[in-house]
């Protein structure tokens, strides 16, 4: 799941200069600079290897033999790199930065890559070769066949109408199926052992009684393909690090390589032996994974902390590592993270989207399977290695248990208040029960976790697809005119009736009802088809591997192999579909403030004229994030329609739909193709992001949103996401970080899934000086008193900044 | 009972007492510091706050205004609100009977139980208002279990002291001045009532027959750049402390800021603490070094 902070992502891009002296040592300063210097570019070396393939063998061989002979072929092809210094090899392109691309996913035109090369923000550099490779060898064999191609093929009229004007998104157009994460499979088990279990299960195939056996074959097969593939990479860095040890003058290089070269040599075939090993292991399954295909959120090594503990500890105790040595691998391994770029995207998507992280999410802490608390000495060291990093990639959160130590939640608390955004903090015992509502064994629920941005999932047992993201608060728009879509023209939704002719709150918000299920099954429709397709054209032998229970069903995780799956829709804008709803039921049909009519034509007019209007459903209506009950039962009424009208119906892989509430950056996009809204918010303005209020909604502080956040069930849903900001003065000193502690604790009592802080810096301060509609929430507090910034003079306002800035340095 | 009017209800206040607080603002206070940061506390009855840079002119609110927009007149109805187009005013004092008000505090009880937190009131001053009513409300939120600070200046008559304590966990207790002259100057009382009470409120504290203190008191020093930010000062409150063996069991330093300047414009008023200014980090650390030296429990720079 893409990122939701865009503002943090361009502060540290802007403090990239800055930074590049972090590392605990110059070996990891260097790797570290290197891969935030180096300039992103597209290579095209996998697109071109993978083609080979289907230009000979497509048609010969099944779709998922085809699918493990590319990955086979690239792996056997494909450029090495083992950059100076580095202690973990393996780059999914050539080197540092480079963005393979996945034409078979979605071919990018010409255009695409110029838009992408000459942009400022995050540009991919394209050489002349790549132009011309991709107009005269690429687009002319991809166009038809690409995915993308196929979807769009197969939806119906109803499903673009609604997916041009922004009702919805469709994840799986440019990316393929992910949300996945690594298990202690990847540490407990060589790929030699794969592929023994692969060959028992082919001898156990019922030809006699399985109309399915043929098809199990198939796929066994393609396992098997992909797992030499892993082999093979790995054979080849081995040879590789050797000539390079044989040229090298320094000594302790020289030892390092041949190191590396006995790594490779153990990894991936057998089960790692010491920690150096298994971070090696990781690291060659996440090229796997995310050179196969171009998965959702990459690749995630789940519960980093206890899985390498046993080999930490082990090392440790016979004297092979110290844990200054340990920290370093850490540091290593997360510079070989940030060194891989998110794919670019095509077309609309590429020009609107500057996010471009890979979303690994790395849980520290939480609890063991059987149910004890899970912090050991490799969740400090991760919390360390973070802390010195600060890398955008991986992402890293801290799961937090009632068994967390306080000492545990306080240092994440210390880095956190720093205000880069991580480390977000999970509530634990909510995804246990989550997992558990979800029909997952006890098992398997503790070992799950988060990953992406929030969505809970269970590590190694489970495909859990998020399929698009849904837009509450358009939907409403189009419920308040009929159905009708003022920004594009059309009649999108079913006429549910005239909004001036309803005469209660009641009547409004069964139309919603009826639009918002009308949409649903078109997104359902839609996505039952979409599933379909990548079964059948793209399956994932190599992840399928990883993922318990599809060797033993001979079925690919794209298909319903995995033990669990789990299809999702993320409802958006809730924040601000409950302030509309709340505007309009207490102006209109309580108070009569003002007609529906009246209200309708400020709509169209974007409040132009209707500054009294404005005023009311801005600044003197009820909103969510104030624990106010008037509102906060208004957006439980929509989620609980929304939850029981997506939850349980059944995908295509055997699995069922559930919901999360979380919106990425497509907050943005969602409020751009909407007129005005009942709550005050201006044409083309940005909806309420995840289930933290509208922007300048809540003014009653944290504990306040906290407890509004907390009247949603979050134990039916698989992830909502909470965004919370501070400025530094309230979270400074001890007592800053204990509260801190205890709003999360507290937080996490209610139920709470998620939270994480943004310490307002100088920036938005800025903004908020300038913008003071938009910054109504923020606080300001100092010495012993707080007051909204907005209403400050002019010159302490400057004094403000002034001093965030200090306390920065 | 007469209903007090409140200003404020100050969630997520941390720097109020122990742990995750909920401040209450009382409306109206015995003195009139020059330097008050919350100038809108200082009279009995709703004020209107109106921020001049956002505040169009366009008089809309004096058409509406059921009183005639007569000055001193405001009943805090806020019909105004409803027509500032701009969202320029605010209405300071509001109403609510103990039960709203103790439904209100008990929103964020689970923070407080997870952070050994609670209410505090303050203001204002909040022993100057209806005691019945202070006292119902304290009542009411210590029988349900929730800690209870009583933030005072100590300008109030003893008993209103004593009919608090038994609610009371912590006295928040200010501490400013200690020459008449300059109390009566800067604060609009000589301060005499204030240190006498603080005295007896302490030895009150001594002889609860049970032996076990029942509430703690805190000393609170604002430190103003001009007045008292001297070491002289600091001297003759460790005498004063030491000498009546006042049980304190923390004094806080609070240095002056003059954040609250700006709410005096949009009170139309005009602030006269210009020249006051904000005592140096050093200082204030010479200050704590000194009052710990002295033998005074828990010295903190802050709240």
């Amino acid at each position: 799941m893409e990122n939701m902070k865009l503002p943090d992502e361009q502060a540290l891009t802007g403090n990239a200069k800055h930074a590049v002296g972090r590392g605990m040592n110059d070996r990891v300063r260097r790797l570290r600079k290197q891969s935030v210097e180096t300039q992103a570019h597209i290579d095209m070396e996998r697109a071109r290897l993978f083609t080979e393939v289907y230009k000979q063998y497509e048609g010969t061989v099944s779709a998922p033999e085809l699918r493990a002979m590319c990955l086979k072929h690239y792996f056997t092809h494909k450029t090495l790199c083992i950059n100076p210094g580095e202690l973990i090899v393996g780059e999914k392109g050539d080197g540092p930065q480079a963005a393979p691309t996945f034409p078979e996913l979605c071919c990018h035109t010409v255009q695409d890559l110029h838009v992408m090369n000459d942009r400022e923000l995050i540009s991919f550099k394209v050489t002349e070769e790549g132009y011309e490779f991709q107009e005269k060898e690429m687009t002319p064999f991809w166009e038809h066949r690409s995915i993308r191609h196929r979807i769009l093929e197969h939806m119906t009229p109803e499903w673009k109408a609604a997916y041009e004007c922004g009702i919805f998104t469709e994840f799986m157009e440019q990316r393929g199926p992910g949300h996945t994460v690594g298990s202690e499979n990847i540490y407990n088990k060589g790929f030699l052992e794969h592929k023994a279990d692969i060959r028992a299960a082919l001898e156990r195939l019922d030809y006699m009684n399985d109309p399915e056996a043929l098809n199990k074959e198939n796929e066994l097969k393609a396992m098997d393909i992909a797992c030499d593939a892993i082999l093979i990479l790995a054979e080849r860095y081995a040879v590789y690090a050797e000539e390079l040890a044989a040229q090298e003058d320094d000594e302790v290089r020289r030892a390092e390589l041949w190191q590396i070269a006995k790594n490779c040599r153990v990894v991936p075939a057998e089960r790692p032996r010491t920690c150096w090993q298994a971070i090696q292991m990781y690291w060659f399954v996440h090229l796997g994974v995310t050179s196969e295909l171009n998965p959702w959120d990459a690749y995630s090594p789940g519960r980093l902390d206890q899985h390498l503990y046993p080999f930490y500890e082990k090392d440790v105790e016979e004297g092979r590592l110290t844990r200054e040595q340990a920290l370093e691998l850490l540091e290593c391994l997360w510079v070989k993270f940030n060194n891989q770029p998110a794919p670019p995207k095509v077309g609309i998507t590429l020009k609107e989207s500057s996010t471009y992280t890979d979303f690994a999410n790395i849980n520290t802490g939480g609890i063991t399977p059987d149910g004890r608390d899970g912090v050991n000495e490799v969740s400090y060291l991760i919390l360390e290695c973070m802390d010195e990093m600060k890398l955008l990639q991986p992402s890293s959160n801290v799961q937090i248990s009632r068994k967390t130590p306080d000492a545990f939640l306080k240092k994440a608390c210390a880095i956190s208040r720093k205000g880069w955004g991580q480390p977000a903090f999970y509530n634990t015992d909510a995804i246990v029960q989550e997992l558990l509502n979800a029909g997952k064994s006890l098992d398997d629920a503790r070992k799950g976790g988060t990953s992406g941005c929030v969505e809970t999932g269970a590590f190694g047992n489970e495909a859990y697809i998020l399929t698009g993201y849904f837009n509450l608060p358009k939907i409403f728009e189009l419920t308040l005119f009929d159905g009708y879509d003022h920004v594009s023209g059309r009649q999108l939704g079913p006429h549910t009736g005239k909004a001036e002719d309803f005469t209660s709150y009641e009547e409004l918000f069964d139309a919603y009802k009826k639009q918002i299920s009308w949409f649903l099954e078109i997104k359902l429709r839609g996505n039952n088809v979409i599933e379909k397709i990548y079964a059948d054209y793209m399956p994932v032998p190599f992840l399928s591997v990883l993922t318990n229970d599809c060797i033993e069903r001979g079925k690919d995780y794209n298909a319903g192999g995995a033990r669990y799956n789990t299809n999702y829709i993320q409802g958006v804008g809730i924040g601000t579909i409950t302030d509309c709803l709340a505007a309009v039921k207490y102006n209109v049909f309580d108070q009569g403030k003002f007609t529906m009519g009246e209200l309708l034509q400020a709509l169209r007019d974007n409040f132009e004229g209707h500054e009294r209007i404005l005023n009311l459903v801005r600044s003197r209506s009820p909103k969510y994030g104030n624990d106010d009950e008037y509102a906060d039962e208004i957006m439980r009424q929509i989620f609980d329609y929304y939850y029981s009208s997506v939850t349980g119906r059944p995908n295509m892989k055997g699995g069922s739909y559930r919901i999360n509430m979380l919106p990425t950056t497509c907050h943005v996009y969602f409020g751009e193709v909407m007129m005005a809204s009942p709550n005050g918010r201006l044409a083309g303005k940005p909806v309420s992001e995840g289930i933290s209020p509208e922007k300048g909604a809540d003014t009653c502080g944290p504990t306040a949103v906290v407890k509004s956040a907390s009247r949603m069930d979050h134990l039916s849903t698989g992830g909502t996401l909470l965004n919370q900001k501070f400025t530094p003065a309230v979270v400074a000193g001890d007592g800053g970080l204990d509260q801190m502690a205890n709003l999360i604790r507290t937080y996490f009592n209610l139920d709470g899934h998620h939270i994480q802080f943004n310490v307002i810096d100088r920036e938005t301060l800025i903004q908020a000086q300038k913008h003071p509609e938009e910054y109504r929430d923020l606080i300001v507090r100092v010495a012993g008193y707080s007051d909204h910034f907005r209403n400050l003079s002019r010159a302490l306002q400057d004094e403000i900044i002034e001093r965030t800035e200090q306390s920065f340095s | 009972m007469k209903l007090p009017y409140i200003t404020n209800i100050q969630k997520y206040s941390i720097h109020d007492g122990r742990g995750i607080r909920t401040t209450v603002f009382f409306k109206g206070c015995p003195l009139s510091c020059t330097w008050c940061h919350n100038p809108e506390t200082q009279a009995f009855r709703p004020e209107v706050l109106v921020n001049p840079q956002a505040c169009s002119g366009c008089g809309a609110c004096r058409k509406v205004c059921p009183q005639h927009a007569q000055p001193g007149a405001c009943t805090g109805c806020e019909t105004c609100l409803d027509y500032c187009v701009n969202n320029a005013r605010e209405v300071s004092g509001k109403q609510y009977t103990v039960k709203e008000l103790v439904k209100e505090l008990e929103k964020d009880r689970a923070f407080y139980e997870q952070s050994g937190g609670g209410v505090t009131l303050s203001g204002g001053e909040v022993l100057a208002q209806d005691m019945d009513y202070v006292e119902n409300l304290a009542r009411e939120l210590k029988n349900r279990g929730l800690s209870l600070n009583i933030d005072t200046c100590g300008a109030v008559p003893f008993e209103r002291l004593e009919r608090i304590l038994p609610w009371t966990d912590t006295f928040l207790y200010d501490v400013k001045l200690f020459e008449e002259e300059a109390a009566q100057k800067y604060t609009g009382s000589d301060g005499r009532l204030i240190l006498d009470n603080l005295e007896r409120l302490s030895n009150k504290l001594a002889e609860n027959g049970s032996g076990r203190q029942i509430a703690e008191i805190w000393i609170r020093m604002p430190v103003i750049g001009g007045v008292n930010d001297t070491m002289e000062h600091m001297e003759r409150t460790a005498h004063f402390l030491k000498a009546k063996q006042i049980r304190c069991s923390q004094v806080n330093l609070l240095p002056y800021h003059n954040t609250g300047s700006s709410k005096y414009t949009r009170m139309g008023r005009r602030y006269e603490g210009e020249g006051f200014y904000t005592p140096s980090e050093k200082q204030m650390e010479q200050f704590a070094d000194y009052l710990k030296a002295q033998g005074l429990p828990g010295v903190k720079i802050g709240g």
